[in-house]
């Protein structure tokens, strides 16, 4: 098996409100995160997609393929744009790595048909990072 | 396929500490000869980079495994206050007896941090250098 990492970057803002939560809950659970005007961060999403390398290609897919796939449902979605009123995915949701992870990973892993989408890691800055893998795979021990 | 899904949360902290490797059960020679200059008898300090990585469910209402401010306080009280611009061997009690290489590091601190109650810890990897790397996975 073969583990091909693409990294994109993408800058995007959010808050952490929860509408159902007292502006004083919010402040609490949120800390500066709950600001009224939300604030930005220059995310790095990194994608690793496990297979066997194509005999006839020496591919597990094709670099411009995935690079497609990330620009058409990551870039156009989320790059300069607001998380909380932009991304209809996360309606409902604190825009968190976590739950950003979680729905970068349902957006691609229907989309990468040759190869299987192995591990989804978010950066919100070089010191937080969320993982998202399926349970068993190994996601997060295997580059 | 969703509720098949796993979620963690990386996050780096930064500490400096002085330390020295020396086995008091060896020769002089033998610690010079294992140690390398790590042996030198005043010790010497490193830049550590700690990552780790917790686990658990996503609390829909706050879309968190854990608060970070939580993590950040407990990392801090039960191992920066006491590791950042310390020495090792003499501030650590761990490192009394076992030698504080980045391996016995990554346990001992492994060992801290699995107490964090609100997520469970996956992992501690610790750089020493840019060009060491050490992980513990608690097996």
């Amino acid at each position: 098996m073969v583990y091909l990492t693409r990294k994109i970057e993408f800058s995007a803002s959010h808050r952490y409100d929860n509408p159902d939560f007292s502006p004083e809950e919010n402040r609490r659970i949120f800390g500066k995160c709950n600001n009224p005007h939300g604030h930005g961060h220059n995310y790095t999403l990194e994608v690793t997609v496990a297979g066997e390398p194509d005999p006839s290609t020496g591919m597990v897919l094709d670099l411009k393929e995935l690079k497609e796939i990330l620009e058409r449902e990551v870039m156009q979605r989320m790059d300069h744009r607001h998380l909380n009123y932009e991304v209809v995915e996360l309606q409902g949701q604190i825009p968190t790595c976590e739950n950003i992870a979680r729905v970068i990973w349902n957006l691609l892993e229907p989309k990468i048909t040759r190869g299987k989408l192995h591990r989804v890691r978010l950066y919100e800055s070089p010191d937080l990072f969320a993982d998202c893998y399926r349970n068993g795979a190994g996601g997060a021990n295997s580059k | 396929m969703s509720g098949d899904l796993k979620i963690e949360l990386g996050r780096r902290y930064r500490f400096a500490a002085s330390h020295r490797l020396h086995n008091p059960q060896f020769s002089e020679e033998e610690n010079s000869r294992v140690y390398g200059k790590c042996n030198n008898p005043h010790g010497h300090g490193h830049n550590y980079v700690l990552d780790i990585r917790v686990s658990g469910d996503v609390d829909p209402s706050t879309g968190m495994i854990a608060n970070l401010a939580d993590l950040d306080s407990f990392v801090q009280r039960e191992l920066l206050e006491e590791f950042d611009l310390h020495s090792l061997n003499e501030d650590v009690p761990a490192f009394c007896e076992k030698i504080p290489t980045t391996e016995n590091l990554c346990i001992e601190i492994f060992r801290r941090l699995k107490k964090f109650p609100f997520a469970r810890l996956e992992s501690v990897r610790i750089q020493e250098t840019a060009n060491n790397s050490f992980e513990y996975t608690g097996e």
